[in-house]
């Protein structure tokens, strides 16, 4: 009845005030049983698909959310129905060729699923080409890159593929040499014979096309054949990086496109009265001047003129929604739409205390750029999207075309942590293309990113603890956040999934909350609710979501319950994890850490410990907060049990990534709502790390394979930024309550 | 554009070899790179000098070039990232870059690598607080493995 992937957690799911717990024990078409067939794909060289099968009936549509799934699994259901999922190709050329349909930001997906097909297939490395899939809206919800859960779902189709093509290469070259097949052995893209001869694979691409039924296996080999998976391995496009040849969106020569920005209200959806653009026409360079719903753009034949003739613009602005608004007066709402605790104060003894949390800019090094050429019957697009069949969607509605006249090419994506979710920029660039009729390369400034951007909504926490003889009998947790905008597609692929959110009574966003707000410790009778404040502004997932607000107050929470209990924070919350991957990865941490080594004053440890996407991970760091405004981790250590490694480099990478996201949060960086606008304007006021901000000192511990590879993108954000703020506590003997604490 | 005065012609040396480009003296060093020359490498990141992300080299000094007028270009030499490598042969901050596999997204990469060849044509054997004097953002977090392929770049001797 329950997933076998993961033992029944020790704290029970959410639960609603006074009600039953909203999930079910009912668990739907397990996805340890998915399997997958391949196929031959006609083409003129080889060609294999894979493609998800059911095993079973399907589900009835579920009225909630069983607590024994995830966000990643629930998208993995999402993608089951899904045919032609995937489409490796081997050429004549001698390329292995796999159309990712997801997107590359950073996080390393291409070179791990390279390295899965060159490992199954017995390819070369550098033999494999992962290109960005366009947007396919067959693929349905398989084309969402989010959650952590790219490597996830694609681990098995990837590999199903490659060895599908390998056993069809292999055979073509025994029919060749008229060999028993199974003499025959792959290695370097190249079959080879026990005499000796060798046949590469771009020889037999176009005779491992016929091979309608291989003479040997073609399921994906085992584990322990692995050669590559798990092997520390550099990015496959980090030549590309370092000599500038790497293309962004920004970067792209597409003929006629010319450079594009658009001058935005002061304030977030303020809206424009009027404006004259006689002054900013007769510019240097200005090509055209039209109004599009956010703003009013300006075309011209270089990005500086085009700026520089956006400041010329005369425009009239009518205030924002949010005007009278300003980050006190968020909070207090925030507080407001707070349910009340179960349990009343003075029954027993408790720890009380609350958190809020500032709003916290994505801020991609890239800013959002799209490329548009809209024409009377097609358009044609380019960009970085994680969502792009909703993007196509959406542009493909705006510009009242039908979605077949649209495409939407994928491009790299210059950072993400969650901001290319959404579309803006692609549907500004549409509509702009449309209006001015000639083919555009629109450019978000940084002010534009971070004053119009989307951001992780503000939050504020309440948190109260109850214990007696040194035991803890209930743990509730109140979360009250700006509402998240999940409005890309992730709605429909829950109810995709069999999840029928109308008869739980719950939103998306509660649905969200609950595949993924997890507690890890026995902390007795545990609850954990959201309310959410609708306000019109442009928010969004942030790299590890609701749980680098609520998980984050809980492990400080956690190390305050372990010093009211005069326990130690590490030994706490490892008799307290049920979970024995997560013990060892604490044990392992306090072992590689040096956990509870003296410090010298004003500095101190913090350790911190989370669990999601089937993967744990746990920090601990040095801080020096000798000077308080100027805080430095001096030293980290990570430990993590992502369940199989596929690159251990690109891994590490995450976990760095995701300490800097920590140490930035946690300290330094978020952004201000003053009446209505963002007080930030760029990196000099919205604090993300420098070079000084992070450790000198850094090392990662990774735990033998133990199963199916876990998420990793977002795993290390939260016990990260734990990790920090327990770290500062501890340094200056305060109890951090607001963070970031320098603001 | 009627009425618009001839607009001036400035020459410089870049990645080694002569271009001569039609611009307005104030317009950045940057925006004719990308738009005016097709060269991309250095990226806008915040067009203020801030993120540095289009760091370039002015004869051998570190530039931002979103704040360096093309004017104050003219007969002097702009290296570029795609400037950097000997033909196929990388420079021995690129290579460390490689080595160290420091790129993520990759996005601020071309600047870093360019501040770091200034910073060690500088400071041959920079120590951690020369290399705390970095004020580049990765927005990615990839400051560890930037700080440990200057490292390995200064013992190379690049």
């Amino acid at each position: 009845m329950l997933d076998p992937l993961r033992p029944p957690g020790p704290c029970p799911a959410a639960v609603r005030e006074g009600t039953s717990p909203i999930s079910t024990p009912t668990t739907p078409r397990s996805v340890s049983r998915r399997r997958f067939l391949t196929y031959l794909v006609a083409a003129p060289a080889l060609a294999v698909g894979a493609q998800l099968a059911l095993d079973g009936e399907p589900a009835e549509a579920l009225p909630g959310i069983p607590d024994v799934l995830d966000l990643g699994d629930a998208l993995i259901l999402a993608g089951l129905p899904t045919s032609h999922l995937l489409v490796l190709e081997v050429t004549s050329a001698g390329r292995v060729v796999l159309q990712l349909p997801r997107l590359e930001v950073g996080q390393g997906l291409t070179t791990a699923m390279a390295m899965l097909v060159a490992d199954e297939l017995g390819a070369r490395l550098g033999d494999v080409d992962v290109p960005l899939a366009p947007a396919r809206p067959e693929l349905l919800f398989n084309q969402l890159t989010g959650a952590s859960n790219s490597v996830r779902s694609l681990y098995d189709p990837v590999r199903a593929a490659a060895a599908a093509a390998r056993a069809r290469l292999v055979t073509a070259a025994a029919r060749r040499w008229s060999l028993s097949a199974g003499s025959l052995r792959v290695q370097d893209s190249a079959v080879l014979a026990p005499d000796g001869r060798s046949a590469s694979y771009a020889s037999l691409a176009v005779e491992a096309a016929g091979v309608l039924v291989p003479a040997v296996p073609a399921t994906p080999k085992p584990v322990s054949q692995q050669r590559l998976v798990g092997q520390a391995t550099g990015r496959i496009d980090a030549r590309d990086i370092v000599t500038g040849k790497a293309k962004y969106t920004g970067d792209l020569d597409i003929p006629g496109a010319v450079p594009t920005v658009v001058s935005r209200p002061p304030t977030i959806n303020g809206t424009v009265r009027s404006y004259r653009a006689d002054a900013a026409l007769a510019m240097p360079g200005v090509l055209g001047v039209v109004r599009i719903p956010t703003g009013i753009a300006v075309l011209a034949e270089t990005f500086d003129q085009a700026m520089k003739a956006k400041a010329g613009l005369d425009i009239d602005w009518g205030p924002g929604p949010l005007a009278t608004l300003s980050d006190e007066d968020i909070r207090g709402r925030l507080r407001d739409a707070q349910p009340p605790f179960l349990v009343p104060p003075l029954l027993t003894q408790h720890v009380d205390a609350e958190f809020d949390f500032a709003f916290v800019s994505h801020a991609p090094m890239e800013v959002l750029t799209a490329v548009a050429d809209v024409r009377a019957d097609r358009a044609e697009l380019w960009f970085g999207a994680q969502a792009p069949i909703v993007a196509q969607q959406a542009i493909a509605a705006e510009l009242g075309l039908p979605l077949s006249a649209v495409t939407l090419h994928v491009v790299r994506g210059g950072g993400s942590f969650g901001r290319r979710l959404f579309f803006d920029a692609g549907l500004e660039a549409a509509q702009i293309s449309k209006a001015a009729g000639r083919p555009v390369k629109l450019m978000w400034t940084r002010n534009d990113d971070v004053r119009h951007g989307r951001m992780r909504p503000a939050s504020h926490h309440r948190i109260r603890a109850t214990h007696a003889l040194g035991q803890v009998l209930t743990y509730e947790h109140r979360v009250a956040t700006v509402r998240t905008d999940f409005r890309h597609g992730l709605g429909e692929a829950l109810t995709a999934a069999a999840f029928d959110l109308s008869v739980a009574g719950i939103t998306l966003s509660q649905a969200f909350f609950l595949l993924t707000e997890k507690l890890p410790y026995e902390l007795g009778l545990s609850t954990q609710l959201l309310a959410e404040v609708p306000l019109e502004m442009h928010t969004g997932s942030w790299r590890s979501v609701y749980s680098g607000l609520v998980r984050v107050a809980d492990e400080i929470m956690v190390d305050e319950l372990a010093r009211t209990l005069g326990q130690d924070p590490a030994a706490f919350r490892r008799s307290r994890l049920s979970d024995a991957a997560g013990r060892a990865v604490l044990d392992r941490l306090v072992q590689a850490g040096d956990w509870g080594r003296a410090m010298p004053a004003g500095h101190a440890q913090g350790i911190a410990f989370h669990a999601e996407h089937r993967s744990s991970v746990a920090y601990l760091v040095e801080l020096d907060a000798t000077d308080r405004a100027n805080p430095r981790v001096t030293k980290a250590v990570a430990v993590a049990d992502v369940g199989r490694v596929i690159n251990p480099r690109g891994l590490e990478a995450q976990l760095m990534g995701a300490l800097m996201d920590g140490i930035s949060v946690t300290l330094q960086a978020g952004v201000h709502i003053d009446k209505g606008a963002v007080r930030e304007g760029s990196y000099a006021d919205f604090r993300y790390a420098r070079q000084r901000h992070s450790p000198p000192e850094f090392a990662v511990h990774l735990m033998p394979p133990s199963g199916s590879p876990g998420g990793a993108g977002e795993l290390g954000v939260p016990a990260a930024a734990a990790a920090v703020a327990n770290a500062w506590a501890r340094a200056t003997g305060t109890s951090p309550r607001s963070f970031p604490v320098n603001f | 554009m009627d009425g618009q005065s001839a607009v001036p012609s400035y020459q410089f040396v870049l990645n080694g070899r002569s271009v001569t480009v039609d611009a307005p003296a104030d317009m950045p060093l940057l925006w004719v790179l990308r738009d005016k020359l097709g060269v991309t490498g250095p990226k806008y990141g915040c067009g203020v000098g801030v993120c540095r992300a289009c760091t370039s080299h002015l004869d051998d000094a570190e530039i931002q070039p979103c704040t360096v007028p093309v004017q104050d270009c003219a007969g002097r030499r702009v290296t570029t990232i795609e400037g950097l490598a000997d033909g196929d042969r990388l420079h021995p901050v690129q290579q460390a870059w490689l080595d160290q596999d420091v790129a993520q997204c990759g996005f601020c990469q071309p600047g870093q690598i360019m501040t770091a060849v200034a910073l060690l044509r500088r400071t041959p054997d920079p120590t951690d607080a020369d290399i705390d004097r970095i004020e580049n953002v990765c927005r990615c977090g990839t400051y560890f493995r930037i700080r440990e392929a200057i490292k390995q770049a200064a013992a190379a001797g690049s």
